[in-house]
C-alpha cells in the first residue's frame, strides 16, 4: 500500500512532511486504542501519542542507513522509520503478513530493511543492541550512526551505564535519546530517579543537550547535531526530550490515579506536539488549511486501509510455530 | 574415533586459540571481546598473543561489564559481525541472562527470520579448581533449556577446535563451555583444517555391554571407568553428544539398544539437569532394548564447597562411576 501523498512545492520543506509523518503515528495509535477496547487485538498496547515529535524529529535526521532501537513503546519509533502501517497492524493483529510474520506483536516490531533493529520488551535492552551496533558499523567503515531510543524508566537500569561508559571510551557513534514523558509505567520519575538525568551521561564525558520533546524543530535540531557529531567520529551524545504520554501506560491503563486530569488537559491542549507544529505552520505560510485537512483525510485513508488489511490478514498457518527457532 | 593417529599433539587450551586464529584470518568480521583477553591473553592464558596479530580492534578489553559488553557483542552480531565474547567463568552467565535468554536466543524468531545473532559465548565449567561455589558451577543445563541457543561442551582439544571453528560459523547465538580443568590436557589435532559440526555425536571407546553416555571433562572420567571395570569383564561405551542443543538423539539411542544399558554422567548438578534430559531421550528411543533402567550421575545438589576434601565429594569421579557400572551390568 503507498503512503499518503504529501503536498510538495516551493515554501514547503520537511516540517509538512514531519507533520505528516506525526499524525501518521498519532492516527495510527488512535486505532489500535480502538482495536483494543473492542477487543480485535491480543495482548497489550503501549501507545506513543503525545510523543510524536520526538521519533519524527530524531528519525528526520537519519540517514536510511542508519540504525535504531526501539522500546515497548515503539509504534512511533517504526513508522518515524518509514515503515508502512498495514504490515504494523497485521502484526500487532498476530498475522502472517505483519513485519515479523506475526510472531513478534506490538513490543518486538523490528524492520530491518529501515534499519530498525526491533522495539524491546526488557526497559534498557535496546541500549546494548545500539552500542553494539554502532561498534559494529566502526568497525566496518560504513559511517553509519545507530540511535536508541529509551524512557527515561530505562534510567534505573544499569546496563544503560554500562555501555554508555564503552561507548564514551571507544568514542561509538551512538546516540541516546531519553524519552522523558514523566511516567515510568505508573510511577512519576521523581520518585525513582535521584540527582539529575544529564549528570549520569556527563559523568562518561558524553555531552548532554536538553531539548523540548514537543517541538519537532528542536528535536531535529538537536538531533542533527548529536547525528553529525556521531558520523564525524566525536562519539556519543545524549539527548534528554522532555516529552509526555498523554495516554496511560498501555491501552488499559484507564484511570490513571497517578496523575490528574488538570495535567493530561494542560499538556494536551497547551503543548501538543501536533497542534502546535500545525499552529505554526498555518502561521508561517508553510501550510494552508486546506493542506492539513487533505493531509488528515489522506491519512485517515492511509490508516483506515492499513486496519483493514491487518484485520484481513491470514494468521501464520501452524507448522510457522517452529519456524525461524535456528537460522 | 574421528581423530586421525598420526598427528601432533595440542593442548585444550591452544587448540582453542588455534581455532579463534584461524577464523580470525579467515573472516574479517570475527571479534573478541570481553574482561583481560588482549595483553592479558585471559587468566587461563588462552588467548595469548591474538592481540599481537589481530590489534585491539580485533581482540578488545573491555571494563568488568559482563551485561554491557555481552549486549553490545550482540548488537554486533545483529549488524554484521560475528564477536565471540569471553565469560571468564561460566558462573558470570547469570549476570548474562538477559542479553543471551531474551535477547540473543529470541531476536530470529521474534523478527519472524529477518534479524541474526551470529555469535559465540565462551565460557567454562567444571569444579574442583578449590573456588568455591561462585566460580565453579557447570551451568550448560540452564542455557541448553532456551529454544534459540546452541550449545557446545567439547571434551578433546580436537573436538574443541572443531567446534569452535562451526561455533563461529554458525548463524545462531551458540554458548561454547570449555572445562577450566582442562586447558592443559593434550590431544591429537591435524595441522590441516577441519571442522567438527553441531549436533553430531562421537563415540570415544565402542563396547557391548553398557552405554556411558559423557559430556565435556567426564568424558575422561567415563574412559578411566571403562578401563576399570574392563578388569572385571564389562565392555563399556562411552558415547560424547559434544552438543547438548543440537542433540545427536539417534546416537545415544543407537548406542543404548545396541548395549541394553545406559549411563549419563555430567557435570552440572543432577536435578534437572543435562543428565536427566539425556536419560529421559534414551529411555524413550531405547525402551524395548534396555535390560535396566537408565542411570543418572551428575554434581552433588549442594552450591560448590571450598574445602577440598568436600568439593571433591561433589563431583563425578571414575571410582562411583565404574561402582554404578557393576550395579548396572551385574545386579546383585
Amino acid at each position: 500500500m503507498s503512503r499518503a501523498t504529501l503536498p510538495v512545492g516551493p515554501g514547503r520543506p520537511d516540517w509538512l512532511r514531519a507533520y505528516a509523518d506525526m499524525l501518521r503515528i498519532r492516527l495510527f495509535e488512535q486505532r489500535v486504542d480502538e482495536l483494543y477496547r473492542a477487543a480485535r487485538m491480543p495482548g497489550l498496547a503501549h501507545l506513543y501519542i503525545g510523543q510524536e515529535a520526538v521519533a519524527v524529529g530524531v528519525c528526520h535526521a537519519l540517514g536510511e542507513d542508519d540504525y535504531i532501537t526501539s522500546t515497548h513503546r515503539g509504534h512511533g519509533h517504526c513508522l518515524a522509520r518509514g515503515a508502512s502501517v498495514d504490515r504494523m497492524f497485521a502484526e500487532l493483529l498476530g498475522r502472517a503478513h505483519g513485519y515479523c510474520k506475526g510472531k513478534g506483536g506490538s513490543m518486538h516490531i523490528a524492520d530491518q530493511e529501515r534499519g530498525n533493529l526491533g522495539a524491546n520488551a526488557i526497559v534498557g535492552a535496546g541500549a546494548g543492541i545500539a552500542t553494539g551496533a554502532a561498534l559494529s558499523a566502526l568497525r566496518r567503515g560504513t559511517g553509519q550512526v545507530a540511535v536508541c531510543f529509551f524512557g527515561e524508566g530505562a534510567l534505573g537500569q544499569g546496563l544503560l551505564y554500562e555501555v554508555m561508559n564503552m561507548a564514551a571510551l571507544w568514542r561509538l557513534p551512538v546516540v541516546y535519546v531519553c524519552e522523558n514523558n514523566l511516567y515510568s509505567e505508573y510511577t512519576h520519575f521523581r520518585e525513582t530517579t535521584a540527582g539529575t538525568m544529564g549528570a549520569r551521561a556527563e559523568a562518561f564525558g558524553i555531552p548532554v543537550e536538553e531539548v523540548d520533546g514537543q517541538d519537532v524543530r528542536a528535536v531535529h535540531a538537536a538531533a542533527s547535531r548529536a547525528v553529525t557529531r556521531a558520523r564525524e567520529g566525536g562519539g556519543p551524545s545524549f539527548l534528554h526530550c522532555h516529552t509526555y504520554r498523554q495516554r496511560g501506560h498501555h491501552v488499559g491503563d484507564v484511570d490513571r490515579a497517578y496523575r490528574t486530569r488538570d495535567e493530561e488537559r494542560d499538556w494536551a491542549e497547551r503543548r501538543d506536539p501536533l497542534r502546535t507544529l500545525a499552529a505554526s505552520l498555518l502561521a508561517e505560510g508553510a501550510a494552508s488549511p486546506a493542506d492539513l485537512d487533505r493531509l488528515q483525510e489522506e491519512l485517515e485513508t492511509e490508516v483506515g486501509l492499513g486496519v483493514e488489511f491487518g484485520l484481513n490478514a491470514p494468521y501464520p498457518m501452524p507448522e510457522e510455530v517452529t519456524r525461524d527457532v535456528y537460522p | 574415533m574421528t581423530a586421525p593417529v598420526e598427528t601432533r599433539e595440542l593442548t585444550m587450551g591452544q587448540a582453542v586459540r588455534e581455532a579463534l586464529a584461524e577464523e580470525m584470518r579467515r573472516d574479517r568480521t570475527v571479534l573478541l571481546i570481553g574482561e583481560d583477553v588482549a595483553e592479558a591473553g585471559s587468566p587461563f592464558r588462552v588467548l595469548a598473543g591474538l592481540v599481537d596479530e589481530f590489534g585491539t580492534e580485533r581482540v578488545m578489553d573491555t571494563p568488568i561489564s559482563e551485561p554491557g559488553f555481552t549486549a553490545i557483542a550482540l548488537g554486533a552480531a545483529m549488524t554484521g559481525l560475528r564477536p565471540v565474547v569471553d565469560i571468564m567463568f561460566g558462573d558470570f552467565l547469570t549476570l548474562v541472562m538477559d542479553q543471551v535468554v531474551n535477547q540473543a536466543a529470541k531476536v530470529h524468531y521474534m523478527s519472524g527470520g529477518k534479524l541474526r545473532a551470529p555469535m559465540v559465548v565462551r565460557t567454562t565449567l567444571g569444579a574442583t579448581r578449590r573456588s568455591a561455589a561462585q566460580h565453579s558451577q557447570s551451568l550448560h543445563a540452564w542455557v541448553s533449556h532456551v529454544p534459540g541457543l546452541k550449545v557446545a561442551l567439547p571434551s578433546t582439544p580436537y573436538d574443541a577446535k572443531g567446534l569452535l571453528k562451526s561455533a563461529i560459523r554458525d548463524d545462531a547465538p551458540v554458548v561454547f563451555f570449555e572445562d577450566k580443568m582442562d586447558f592443559a590436557v593434550r590431544g591429537p589435532v591435524p595441522e590441516e583444517e577441519y571442522l567438527v559440526p553441531l549436533g553430531v555425536a562421537d563415540v570415544k571407546r565402542e563396547g557391548d555391554d553398557v552405554t556411558i553416555v559423557a559430556t565435556s571433562s567426564m568424558v575422561r572420567v567415563a574412559l578411566t571407568a571403562a578401563d576399570l571395570v574392563a578388569a572385571d569383564g564389562i565392555s563399556a561405551e562411552v558415547i560424547d553428544p559434544r552438543t547438548t542443543v543440537p542433540l545427536d538423539r539417534e546416537a545415544l539411542v543407537r548406542s543404548a539398544v545396541k548395549t541394553g544399558r545406559a549411563i549419563v554422567v555430567d557435570e552440572g548438578c543432577e536435578r534437572y539437569g543435562v543428565t536427566a534430559e539425556l536419560a529421559a531421550v534414551i529411555t524413550e528411543g531405547a525402551f524395548y532394548h534396555l535390560d535396566a533402567p537408565v542411570r543418572r550421575l551428575g554434581a552433588m545438589d549442594v552450591p560448590v564447597p571450598f574445602s577440598p576434601v568436600l568439593e571433591d565429594l561433589t563431583v563425578p569421579t571414575a571410582d562411583r562411576l565404574a561402582d554404578q557400572l557393576r550395579q548396572l551390568v551385574r545386579p546383585k
